[in-house]
């Protein structure tokens, strides 16, 4: 593991894995003894086959799940002594098929966690036309609008500007553009570059697709069967000799075109 | 005819209400409890089985049987409306309980994982997300079992609680058709008109988009 891509620690840190792992009650183990931290400002891209335990590491951080075993910190709190409902309002996130309230305008679905939090009537709806304006649709189109009467690619923006709502200083995405076209994604894609320049949050994503990692992320974690294969900055990534890295990637790739042909 | 109706009109009108206070006691009661049931049946897909089961045997037994055998209950019994109330609920539990326990199971995973991970807690997730997604499939239950209901509900005249029924019998009785239709037909408009009004409210309540996915 390239001691390059270890996060140094400092106060930084914002969320940090220590021998975490997450078994089922049948007996399973969907995620093994992984360690890794994810900075303030940086993108930490989860990446993996499906079953690697990309989402369920994602969920272990908003506390969708508890570890079975080690431990998951946020802000420097062990998950479990958070209260979860106040640990999730604090962290954004954003699933692939977006999870949209289909009976919310974009105006509400934006709106949601700010009206649980019981900003006022004014704050809020300022905060929705800034946001829209961020994720780049303008809201005197598309605030009064249904989720059906989106685009994908509009949805997966509305998703964004969702979990950005109360201002979460992290945000968690999983497979955030993986159900949109190609043309659309690179587009997203190029966009989140600039918003996460502009953010400043600490992201963690996940994502099947190695080019997407390259692209998005600050560091990548490579994971297969529950483990963490090793941590890499985009350039380590490529250029790595570790014959696990390289093969992953050449793997990955095989099967990122495999994808390709087959759709989705 | 006319003169069937001058002498009858009061009578019909009377038992008319005395239906409608049945099956509306009935409904209310049957909401209040089938809902609630539907939604733990949702949580608690290993419950399905006994809940829906035993809602299943109730609708099973013949209305008057069911009757018969609540007149001996000691508090149940005591009272005509009571006991028509309580038997013709067991009838109407089962169409509510099954489709709320659908609605609220339909809701799109994708949907509760996104309201969970926004930090709603199981009690706002439910009242600001899954009754609302599932709303017009529930009503699509109320529907059913309360038209069942309206039909089911002559059969009270049985035990003395009134309602259309009582013409019903009667002209039985007497082997007077017209008798047996003036407590028929308006046994049938009110339930085409009920049918007609949750129609309307399960149009009017229906979340504003389509329940099916979007195509991506």
């Amino acid at each position: 593991m390239s001691q390059l891509a270890k996060a140094q620690p400092g106060d930084d840190v914002i969320i940090e894995f220590c021998r975490a792992g997450y078994r089922l009650g049948g007996g399973a183990t969907l995620l093994n003894n992984v360690n890794f931290s994810v900075r303030r400002g940086e993108t930490l891209v989860l990446l993996g086959r499906s079953g690697a335990g990309k989402t369920t590491a994602l969920r272990l951080i908003n506390r969708l799940v508890d570890p079975s075993e080690g431990e998951v910190f946020v802000e420097r709190r062990r998950t479990v002594d958070w209260d979860p409902i106040a640990l999730r309002r604090h962290i954004g996130y954003v699933i692939q098929e977006t999870g949209l309230f289909p009976h919310y305008t974009v105006e509400k679905n934006i709106s949601l966690v700010p009206r649980l939090e019981r900003w006022t009537d004014q704050q809020i709806r300022t905060r929705t036309q800034e946001l829209l304006t961020l994720v780049g649709l303008d809201p005197a189109i598309f605030l009064k609008r249904y989720p059906h009467e989106l685009s994908g690619g509009q949805r997966q923006r509305v998703g964004v500007a969702r979990a950005l709502a109360a201002n979460p200083p992290i945000l968690l995405m999983d497979e955030p553009f993986g159900a949109l076209d190609p043309l659309t994604r690179a587009e997203i894609r190029a966009e989140f570059q600039t918003l996460q320049r502009q953010l400043g949050k600490a992201i963690v994503l996940v994502t099947h697709d190695t080019g997407e990692a390259l692209l998005l992320g600050t560091r990548i974690a490579l994971m297969e069967a529950g483990e963490l294969k090793g941590l890499y900055s985009p350039q380590e990534l490529l250029g790595s000799e570790e014959p696990v890295a390289a093969a992953y990637v050449d793997q990955l790739r095989a099967l990122e075109k495999f994808d390709r042909g087959g759709g989705r | 005819m006319n003169q069937f109706l001058a002498q009858h009109g009061n009578e019909i009108l009377e038992a008319s209400l005395e239906h409608i206070w049945l099956v509306g006691a009935t409904m209310l009661l049957a909401i209040a409890i089938g809902v609630p049931l539907g939604i733990v049946v949702a949580r608690k897909p290993w419950l399905s089985k006994p809940v829906l089961g035993s809602a299943n045997i109730a609708e099973t037994i013949p209305s008057l049987a069911l009757l018969g055998f609540l007149l001996p209950v000691p508090w149940l019994g005591a009272r005509a409306d009571r006991l028509t109330i309580t038997a013709l609920t067991l009838y109407a539990l089962l169409p509510i309980i099954r489709n709320t326990a659908a609605g609220i199971s339909g809701v799109d995973p994708a949907v509760r994982e996104a309201a969970r991970g926004m930090g709603m807690s199981g009690g706002q997730i439910l009242l600001h997300v899954e009754l609302p997604l599932s709303v017009s499939t529930i009503l699509a239950g109320i529907r059913v079992a309360t038209v069942l209901t309206v039909g089911i509900a002559t059969i009270a005249a049985a035990v003395g609680a009134g309602g259309l029924g009582e013409f019903i019998f009667r002209g039985l009785a007497m082997v007077n058709d017209q008798l047996i239709l003036a407590g028929a037909i308006p046994a049938a408009l009110l339930a085409l008109g009920a049918d007609f009004l949750l129609g309307i409210m399960e149009r009017v309540l229906r979340p504003v988009a389509p329940q099916h996915k979007p195509a991506q």
